[in-house]
């Protein structure tokens, strides 16, 4: 018995600051995913909404405020949140249920309305809250997490700005073809370097934004979609949500310190190994088997940890991959082809559902202007905050 | 004008201050903040802690700085203002804790393995004219001899 679930359909709202309600980006992918698919409405038995925490009580109940959108239909229904792995997590529960035999069409839908500038913790004090505590006793921001990693690629493996800049450069290229990304615009090395630092060494355009944006993906058994006409759909091989294993020993978001190793020694993988290397063991597949890779590039830096977490490059080696261009489309191992989050900026509960959007293109054949030749097997990868993170294998 | 500490039980005052951590009596698994209620150690049912100093003396993790204000409820000590630095420091006892750099060190006066030692400073005033102090990282005169 496989434990494969067929992909039928996928679609995405473009990225943008559109100022509209997130349920109408969610629906607009979710009725693309369905036009996608040639499945309707009616025929979905599960739909799994992936939360937003800014937009009021719809968006925590997320599932059902897209399935009254859509037209109420009597479907099963969940919503989940993980912070930046939510759509992941939402896509996991949705094939536990086609899987286990309770469902057999299921519609996953991830949007987000963003505010403007730094993602600031919720209103009021609240002094047993470390997302909060870290802004009031030490101004610690989002981006100083990311320029702690970045500098230690400095300091520990000789990375530099012009590196990073490289990364924006490469994925500013990759997504100008991109109908749904919100930047589509060349970018120079100089641009990156000469923009404002943020925080040391981050400039302002080593970091994402955040975005309005939407992602459906359609899942159905491989049975369903056999009977549906379709012998060879791209297939989710792995789902991975695996959270650290103790003491985890690299500093997170929004925490104030790592675990500690007093007591228990540091496990042999740190978190962001770990969530590749469960994902590589459940599809059976190695990471010399990847064709393409779609990453959480919350700076530009980030994208270069992750090629060595997934084991894409030998750990201090991703500099020399970026710079042979080996991770640009029509390299050995392309990364971020849709552009990454350097084009698209964060949608939060969509994101992780944006990049298994952008693998089903690449496997079909069907990613215009950013083809990835030959696109066989595709691995996602993103960290959110307190202990989740998530890795997708699609394959054909 | 009255100096107290922005956030209690965290940290010791005095000439020597130090963090405080809860130390798991069952298995001595340290946490930072104190204030678990349960061990952190998958393998460990402690629920009884005590308090721990940790070590006032580290090296650097890695470090930035924040060029720009940070949002509410960060409360700016200067207007116009003034940037300031941060350290992640990896402590002897296996356990890395944040903080600004001491007042009057950048991102230029450390590098990933360079001796800091715990300080504390000011931090904010509030509007009643108190002073809440925080812990701080001071960059080691070892560090400034060439690292």
């Amino acid at each position: 018995m496989s434990n494969d679930v067929a992909i039928l359909g996928v679609g995405m709202h473009p990225w943008g600051k559109w100022g509209h309600s997130f349920v109408k980006y969610g629906v607009k992918a979710a009725r693309a995913a369905l036009a996608d698919a040639g499945v309707p409405w009616q025929d979905v038995d599960l739909i799994v909404g992936g939360e937003t925490v800014r937009n009021g009580y719809g968006g925590y109940v997320a599932g059902s405020t897209f399935a009254q959108a859509l037209g109420w239909n009597g479907a099963r229904v969940a919503t989940s949140y993980a912070a930046c792995a939510t759509g992941a997590q939402a896509l996991d529960t949705a094939r536990s249920r086609i899987l286990a035999g309770q469902a057999e069409v299921a519609l996953v839908v991830g949007a987000d309305t963003t505010p403007k500038g730094f993602l600031a913790p919720n209103a009021g004090e609240r002094w047993d809250d470390p997302d909060w505590l870290r802004f009031k006793l030490m101004g610690m921001t989002n981006p100083g997490y990311f320029a702690l990693y970045a500098r230690r690629r400095m300091d520990l493996y000789g990375a530099t700005s012009e590196d990073f800049a490289a990364v924006k450069v490469k994925n500013a290229r990759h997504g100008l073809n991109n109908p749904y990304a919100r930047y589509r615009k060349e970018v120079s090395v100089a641009d990156v370097v000469n923009s404002a630092v943020v925080a040391d060494p981050l400039h302002l355009l080593d970091i994402c934004a955040t975005s309005d944006g939407g992602a459906a993906v359609l899942v159905t058994s491989v049975e369903y979609a056999r009977k549906h006409g379709i012998a060879d759909p791209v297939k989710i091989k792995a789902i991975s949500t695996v959270t650290p294993t103790f003491p985890n020993t690299i500093i997170d978001m929004p925490l104030f310190s790592t675990e500690s190793t007093a007591a228990v020694a540091a496990p042999e993988l740190t978190f962001k190994e770990s969530i590749g290397h469960a994902a590589y063991e459940e599809a059976g597949i190695a990471p010399e088997d990847v064709s393409v890779a779609e990453v959480y590039d919350l700076s530009t830096a980030l994208e270069l940890d992750w090629i060595e977490d997934l084991q894409l490059a030998k750990r201090g080696e991703a500099e020399a991959l970026l710079r042979a261009g080996d991770t640009t489309i029509g390299g050995r191992i392309p990364v971020n082809p849709s552009g990454g989050l350097a084009c698209f900026g964060e949608a939060v509960p969509a994101q992780a559902l944006a990049q298994v959007c952008e693998l089903t293109w690449q496997l079909r054949g069907q990613a215009e202007g950013r083809q990835v030749e030959g696109a066989r097997v595709g691995i996602t990868a993103n960290q959110g905050l307190f202990g989740h993170g998530s890795s997708v294998i699609v394959a054909r | 004008m009255t100096e107290t500490p922005a956030v209690e039980g965290w940290f010791t005052t005095g000439s020597e201050p130090a963090l405080i951590a809860s130390k798991c009596e069952a298995c001595g698994t340290l946490a930072f903040p104190k204030g678990v209620d349960f061990c952190r150690n998958p393998a460990c049912d402690g629920e009884t802690f005590v308090d721990a100093e940790l070590s006032r003396t580290g090296v650097v993790w890695s470090y930035t700085d924040a060029q720009y204000q940070p949002p509410a409820p960060y409360t700016p000590t200067s207007d116009p203002y003034q940037p300031f630095a941060l350290a992640a420091v990896e402590l002897p006892e296996g356990i890395v804790v944040l903080g600004q750099l001491a007042s009057g060190f950048g991102v230029d006066s450390v590098k990933v393995g360079a001796p800091v030692e715990l300080v504390v400073e000011p931090a904010w005033t509030e509007e009643d004219g108190t002073v809440k102090t925080m812990w701080k990282w001071r960059p080691t005169a070892a560090a400034e001899g060439g690292n």
